[in-house]
């Protein structure tokens, strides 16, 4: 039962509502359920001033299995419930949850314009380049040649790039993370959650029954340090096993390269500083794939700006509300006298 | 304001017409009950502020009216073609005005392209005051005219007013040093000055008006005022061909009270704030997406921000309408605005909104259809749509404004309905009301019924589905309350715990339940009498929407006339009326006017399995009282 109020600290379990979990046995989600519920509970947040809003898909079921408000609406349209929702209440804690065929596909538009306008929600996008539910057909962020009952030959289609788009549609924050990666997820949910504004995590999530494995060329334990740079605003961008890999700028373009640092007079002074307000850096650090280059993780990319919902709070009367006789009197009137 | 300014302010206005009755049989003024005028011109003529200041000034006269704007689709259509052609029609009178009036007694013509389209309209022996500077060869070619109808016998049957009005503005505005184009722009309020001599009204409404938008430009601000002056001036000294007459309309007889004019689009606004008001709601969230002609009701609400209105123009009809439900989820009302074809981009949202049971209002500016259609032009073509446009059985409420005024109390209903019964209301207007204006008896707010909602806090006992048993409706649970904490969403939910239930018998018995809450709805709205005529007759002509003011009138004129006939109007389209299919068959006949190919009749044919006769047009214009009028005849011999 819950309390009617909430003084006391929340555990990570009292997140969840009493629904039984759907997810197929050993999905990526079960992992990210448990860093956000986690993440809720070291954040100290109560349950009835937070909102999971999602659209359609194997992600969309989430806000069913959160003790908090929770809202699953139709395929692609959570960033517009979540817009409606904080226009209606700018003080609620607002989550969308959405997936890559639901955030970047049907859903793209509102993906884009919630991005733009700087909603104050978090934006967590489980992408597993796979239509789950649907029951694997390609999704806008498979590989080009995958597979898929809709593809037998393999998809034609170049694979969009979640958080190029989201840089390029204006974002104020982006990051990234791994599903299986617990400890670097909430150190970045809880960033994005700091966050004033809209912002964008990808958390890459491992479909086990129609994807299994897309990620494993840079998240196989025995290869994950050299195909991963974490990036830290004010550090040095190094990555390896033995931390001697560094990406710098190829001299005499605008291009990255990897090099090692000793090698051919290379030191940790040449290598790239991470600095997460600068958005062409950004570009460059979420265009990195595998195999010639790691993929960045972390927040990439943060610089706030003003967000919507408190320009338009700015915009309503303070001395709320008019007086609405007076507004029907406005303008033109006459009176005609009775007899 | 200079010295030179020609302000003819509101002292002598009334001198004027006070001085031209007086005068002896040269300039006398004739007596008419009610007159129908149009102004027509290039879409850049300012045919549309000349009919509203028109209008208005005969409003403030104490004339009832009805305003009919009729404009292109293009906004700038190019100049004097046939299809760049803009009008605005005024009917005003001493009596009873329910319609923008069927015949023309008075067309003014900015260009040969403006009379070609508009004389079809002009009654026989009615006149038409012709721009002849602007009756050149070119213009002729424009609009298709191989002869100068100014000079042929084309307008041997009417009364022709040929006027250089092009030269006459040139001249009342030499002094004030603009360029000739923009002299020429004032051409339009050159006759409307004419205009208001020939009706005796005054100026002064209209140059208030000039001096507030053109203010910041003192050059244009005069020139107009001074073209405004120039026309009446010449109705008033001189040099009118015989036979041409000043007129007097007298003030109709109408209900004490204060009045201004409303377009069904400000009422609506107006309503939707007054109802969220009286529902003790602290805001709206209206999402909209630009539309022709639901756009106005965007524009409107953006004004309301100091009332608790927030706007959000959202990337589109989807994001609107989801943007609205959301708003309702959050603790404000969700309201959204499109026409037919952005109320089908809303579909799937709509059945989310039954689905959730979420209360939402959906206004449909309705235009002839299907697809981009006629945009500008009214149509009734959305009550299936309205009725049954979803996916999977999605019952929800339906309400339609029957005119302009209407359109406040239409509004001020379904907030009632949405937030008592946490449902979706769909309030149907059209492209001719929204546009449309009429006098409007203010009320007096403090003196409406308020209908507080009462949003759920006790955790005790709840759950999200809980239904009041009177109602049926689900109670309203707001994020931020503490111990209410839900999930909502499109999955089937269970009906004792509100949990996604697959179960077949629990969706059966939720489907049930959707339907008889919207149906029980009929318990709570009035039971359906005729607007006019007895509850059995011969004939009863049963309309909806904005087919009110001529099908009124049509009636009035043929029961004047002995003829056993009935009108029905219905506000509520569902769930209909208790009586209603009682009522219908006390009836022997039962005519269904409607701007469609036969809806509503379908629908009253299926529910009631009644014998209704269809009576249709679809020329994306309102029905003519004489159409009506003529159908009620044909039928009663």
């Amino acid at each position: 039962m819950t309390t009617a109020s909430e003084t006391v600290q929340l555990k990570p379990t009292d997140f969840a509502s009493d629904q039984e979990v759907r997810w197929c046995p050993g999905c990526g989600d079960y992992a990210i359920i448990k860093a956000i519920q986690k993440t809720l509970a070291e954040l100290g947040v109560k349950r009835e001033d937070t909102v999971f809003v999602s659209g359609i898909g194997c992600a969309a079921r989430f806000p069913y299995y959160m003790s908090t408000y929770g809202f699953h609406s139709i395929h692609g349209r959570a960033p517009a419930f979540a817009t409606g929702i904080k226009l209606a209440n700018p003080e609620l804690d607002v989550w969308v949850v959405t997936g890559d065929g639901d955030g970047l596909s049907i859903g793209g538009n509102h993906t884009l314009h919630v991005l733009r306008r700087n909603v104050n929600v978090q934006i967590c996008l489980f992408n597993n380049e796979i239509y789950g539910l649907t029951k694997g057909q390609y999704s806008p962020t498979s590989r080009k040649g995958t597979t898929s009952p809709s593809s037998p030959k393999g998809s034609l289609e170049q694979p969009l790039s979640a958080c190029s788009f989201a840089l390029g549609v204006g974002a104020r924050f982006v990051a990234r993370s791994i599903d299986t990666m617990q400890k670097h997820l909430i150190g970045v949910l809880k960033r994005a959650h700091e966050h004033h504004g809209a912002s964008f995590t990808e958390i890459f999530q491992n479909c086990i029954v129609f994807n299994d494995k897309v990620f494993a060329d840079f998240t196989d334990r025995a290869i994950a340090s050299d195909r991963q740079v974490h990036v830290e605003h004010g550090k040095p961008l190094l990555f390896g096993k033995d931390l001697d890999k560094g990406i710098r700028v190829k001299p005499g373009s605008l291009k990255l390269e990897v090099v090692t640092v000793g090698e051919n007079g290379v030191s940790v002074d040449d290598l790239f500083v991470h600095d997460e307000t600068d958005r062409g850096l950004a570009q460059l650090l979420v265009a990195m794939e595998p195999p010639d280059f790691p993929v960045a993780l972390g927040v990439i990319y943060c610089d706030p700006a003003p967000a919507y919902e408190d320009q338009v709070e700015s915009r309503l009367d303070a001395a709320c509300c008019g007086d609405l006789n007076d507004l029907l009197r406005s303008g033109r009137t006459w009176r005609v006298d009775g007899d | 304001m200079s010295a030179t300014s020609p302000d003819g302010n509101g002292a002598d206005d009334s001198r004027s017409s006070v001085a031209a009755s007086s005068r002896s049989g040269l300039r006398r003024r004739e007596i008419r009950d009610e007159i129908v005028i149009r102004f027509a011109g290039d879409s850049g003529d300012g045919i549309q502020l000349t009919g509203t200041q028109f209008a208005m000034e005969s409003a403030l006269a104490g004339a009832d009216i009805a305003t009919f704007p009729d404009y292109p689709a293009e906004i700038r259509a190019p100049a004097g073609t046939t299809y760049g052609v803009s009008a605005f029609q005024v009917h005003f009178g001493s009596v009873d005005i329910r319609t923008s009036g069927d015949e023309l007694d008075v067309l003014v013509a900015f260009n040969p392209a403006a009379l070609k389209v508009n004389l079809a309209d002009l009654r026989i022996g009615g006149m038409v005051f012709a721009d002849e500077s602007s009756f050149t060869d070119r213009n002729l070619k424009k609009a298709d005219y191989e002869t100068n109808p100014l000079e042929d016998d084309t307008l041997a049957p009417y009364q022709l007013v040929k006027l250089d009005i092009t030269r006459l503005v040139e001249e009342a505005v030499k002094d004030f040093g603009i360029s000739s184009k923009d002299a020429r722009r004032s051409r339009n309020l050159w006759a409307l000055g004419l205009m208001l001599w020939m009706y005796g009204r005054k100026r002064a409404a209209t140059i208030e008006w000039l001096k507030d938008k053109f203010g910041k430009k003192p050059d244009i601000m005069n020139a107009n005022i001074a073209a405004l002056n120039a026309g009446h001036a010449f109705g008033e000294t001189a040099e009118m061909p015989s036979g041409v007459v000043g007129y007097t309309v007298a003030a109709a007889d109408v209900e004490p009270g204060l009045y201004r004019t409303v377009t069904g689009t400000e009422a609506a606004a107006w309503g939707l704030l007054v109802g969220v008001r009286a529902a003790g709601i602290g805001r709206i969230v209206f999402g909209s997406y630009p539309i022709t002609p639901a756009s106005p009701l965007l524009h409107s609400m953006a004004q309301l921000a100091d009332y608790g209105v927030v706007t959000f123009q959202a990337e589109d009809e989807i994001a609107a309408i989801c943007s609205a439900i959301g708003g309702s989820y959050g603790g404000a009302l969700g309201v959204t605005s499109s026409s037919g074809a952005g109320v089908a981009l809303k579909g799937e949202a709509l059945g989310l909104a039954v689905a959730t049971e979420l209360p939402l209002i959906v206004v449909n500016a309705q235009r002839a259809g299907p697809s981009t259609g006629m945009p500008t032009k009214a149509e009734q073509a959305d009550l299936l749509q309205a009725l049954h446009g979803r996916h999977g059985d999605a019952p929800l409420v339906v309400i339609a404004a029957a005119t302009p005024g209407d359109s406040f109390d239409v509004a001020i209903e379904a907030v009632r309905l949405a937030t008592k019964y946490m449902t979706p209301v769909m309030l149907l207007s059209d492209a001719y009301l929204m546009s449309a204006a009429e006098p409007w008896a203010i009320p007096d707010l403090d003196e409406l019924p308020a209908f507080p909602v009462k949003f759920r806090t006790d955790p005790e006992g709840y759950h999200p589905f809980l239904r009041d048993p009177d109602t049926l409706a689900r109670p309203w649970a707001v994020p931020g309350t503490p111990g209410l904490e839900h999930r909502l969403g499109g999955l089937e939910r269970d009906y004792d715990t509100g949990d996604i239930s697959y179960d077949a018998e629990n969706h059966a018995r939720m489907t049930e339940a959707r339907a008889a809450k919207i149906a029980g709805i009929a318990d709570d709205i009035p039971l359906q009498k005729p607007e006019l005529g007895p509850e059995s007759a011969t004939l009863a002509v049963v309309g909806w929407g904005s087919t009110y003011g001529p099908i009124y009138q049509a009636v009035t004129k043929a029961r004047e006339e002995g003829y056993h006939v009935a009108h029905i109007h219905l506000r509520y389209l569902s769930p209909f009326p208790r009586n209603l299919g009682e009522l219908l068959k006390s009836y022997d006949r039962i005519l269904v006017p409607e701007m469609n190919h036969g809806q509503l009749v379908s629908v009253l044919r299926d529910r009631y399995l009644i014998q209704g006769e269809a009576f249709t047009k679809v020329k994306g214009q309102p029905f003519k009282i004489a159409d009506i009028y003529e159908a009620i005849r044909t039928r009663l011999g």
